[in-house]
């Protein structure tokens, strides 16, 4: 088996039930893995547990069962290594926009001295376009503007891995399109390995290189990965010009509205392989042939079970 | 905006002219027939003479007690006998000592009952069966082990002052929001910078809010708590004054109460607004 830079073995994850009878797994069987450099969305719908995954992966919470490793070590509790920007900003209301960041720097480098931090903190706040602003309270600023804050404290402890929570739920259109572009920008530059939550289809195309698609909680699972084949090089005014894009993007409406449901109970559990769950490239499907690449003794399931949901 | 805190500074003036004049009124010399020849002659042996009206001191009389006192307020011609400045330095010194005291205290402790539900559980019933005892219950307690009337009231304004302080630590620290803490978490803070730069600061707001209470809770405490123990202080010149029965000086003791416990409530107020942030 080759390492890869983050595995997620049979994650699984029960809350505890108030009565006497437990509660059905939020989650199970949940395997995947991230490659470094790598930009993961995951999309499914609410109550599959996105935000826990994301949660075990930041070492906030701990899962009922299973494991992650990350660079050859299992996660444990939180660590530096894994950036984190919160669904709300969650900056500091008391700290100036510098100081929040300057909090994070040095709290990796706790040696640095200020000047250096504070060198440090503008750097990475120009690059999110807030550098007019550090000495503002986050109050002063509007929702686009702290959320780049959280989207630069991030950044600026330079993470082996970034994990984004819904970052631009809160948004209105237009700023989460330009907030976007600059994170798209930051992350060709930087080659940051990424793992992110959304409820936008269209941002996952946008910024994704591939899409796990959770079916329904109780019990969910990844049921495909969708793989973007469209190049690295999108840009968000272009992107709809590319022919593979609306194959994706119907692929992946089509699954939410009408096949996120099926995946879950006995049918899944006759084709469904959570170990290797299928990856499918609908970018690069002629007259809807899904192209697979049959790695595993199960692939054979996995054409069938493909085929069955195409069929349906 | 600003129109209309004039007027309301206008009729502040007119309330507290029409008060002055009601009591005014009300005061006037009643002429009630003949004194009784008994009463003159009790009169006379009290030895207060015709002088003695009677009755509540006018407005006029009350108004010489405050130009009197506040003309010299730092005068000490013996133990009863101190102007008004002493006798209130005295009781802001207890209970500054007393609240200093309930501080140290109630902060450190509040921090860690917030910070850990299972401490939360095991103090609650202990706060929650002391906290509302009449701190001058704890007097004679005080009184007799310690054996220092002065400590004593300190203490028993340390007592009133210690719960709202933390109850409300405890609570500000439980409920910082989740979303900073996980902040802290993800950075790997130490425990001492995270108490300090993210809970602190976080919970800043209510803990001033608990030490405003607590501060309102000490002055009216130490009023009554000195009229017990003597001495020294506001509360004993209130009661020293009764003594008297100089009604005017009791008056102006009781305005000077009331000034000096707003121009506490108002710096706890400047600094809670120091502290408060923004969201």
């Amino acid at each position: 088996m080759t390492p890869h830079f983050l595995t997620v073995e049979a994650l699984k994850k029960v809350y505890p039930a108030s009565g006497e009878k437990s509660n059905p797994p939020v989650f199970e069987d949940i395997h995947f893995h991230i490659e470094k450099g790598e930009f993961i969305c995951i999309v499914g719908h609410s109550g599959c547990g996105k935000t826990t995954i994301l949660n075990v992966l930041a070492g906030l919470e701990e899962a009922s069962a299973g494991n992650v490793i990350m660079d050859g070590r299992e996660v444990k509790g939180p660590s530096l290594d894994r950036g984190v920007v919160f669904q709300g900003h969650a900056l500091m209301p008391w700290m100036t926009v510098l100081a929040n960041v300057a909090f994070a720097v040095s709290s990796k480098w706790p040696d640095w001295p200020k000047d250096k931090v504070r060198e440090h903190c503008t750097r990475f706040l120009t690059m999110v376009g807030l550098g007019h602003a550090l000495d503002k309270k986050p109050a002063e600023l509007s929702g686009g503007m702290k959320q780049r804050v959280g989207i630069a404290r991030a950044f600026a402890i330079q993470p082996k891995m970034l994990l984004l929570d819904e970052p631009f739920g809160a948004l209105d259109a237009l700023t989460r399109g330009t907030i976007q572009d600059e994170l798209l920008k930051i992350v060709q530059a930087t080659h940051q390995t990424v793992f992110m939550i959304t409820h936008d289809v269209d941002e996952a195309i946008l910024l994704a290189d591939k899409i796990l698609l959770m079916s329904n909680g109780p019990g969910a699972r990844i049921a495909e990965i969708v793989e973007v084949t469209m190049a690295r090089s999108r840009t968000r005014a272009g992107i709809h010009h590319d022919p593979q894009y609306y194959k994706i993007r119907n692929h992946l409406v089509d699954f939410l509205v009408n096949r996120s449901e099926t995946y879950s109970g006995a049918e899944a559990e006759m084709f469904h392989d959570s170990k290797n769950p299928p990856l499918v490239q609908p970018g690069l499907e002629g007259e809807r042939a899904p192209v697979f690449t049959l790695t595993t003794e199960k692939g054979i399931s996995q054409a069938l079970h493909a085929k069955h949901a195409i069929n349906q | 905006m600003k129109s209309e805190s004039i007027k309301a500074a206008l009729l502040s003036v007119i309330i507290f002219l029409t008060f002055i004049g009601a009591w005014y009124i009300a005061t006037l010399p009643r002429d009630n027939g003949p004194v009784s020849t008994a009463d003159a002659e009790y009169a006379a042996l009290m030895g207060k003479g015709a002088e003695k009206s009677g009755g509540f001191p006018a407005p006029g009389k009350v108004g010489q007690a405050f130009v009197e006192h506040l003309a010299d307020p730092f005068y000490d011609k013996g133990p009863n006998d101190k102007g008004i400045g002493i006798q209130l330095a005295h009781s802001l010194g207890r209970v500054g000592l007393g609240f200093l005291l309930a501080t140290l205290v109630a902060i450190p402790v509040g921090f860690a009952i917030g910070m850990s539900p299972l401490l939360f559980k095991a103090f609650n019933p202990f706060i929650q069966v002391l906290k509302p005892i009449s701190p001058l219950a704890w007097m004679p307690l005080a009184l007799y082990s310690l054996k220092d009337s002065s400590v004593s009231g300190i203490f028993v304004i340390f007592i009133c002052s210690v719960w709202p302080m933390l109850i409300n630590t405890a609570f500000g620290v439980a409920s910082v929001r989740r979303d900073w803490i996980n902040v802290a978490r993800t950075l790997e803070v130490r425990p001492l910078r995270k108490a300090f730069l993210v809970i602190l600061p976080a919970a800043a707001p209510t803990i001033l809010t608990g030490m405003r209470i607590s501060m309102g809770i000490a002055w009216l405490v130490i009023v009554a708590a000195e009229m017990l123990v003597g001495g020294t202080g506001i509360g004993y010149f209130v009661w020293n004054e009764w003594n008297n029965l100089a009604l005017p000086n009791v008056i102006f003791a009781v305005v000077m109460i009331g000034v000096v416990g707003m121009l506490l409530d108002l710096a706890f107020g400047s600094l809670q607004k120091l502290v408060t942030y923004r969201e």
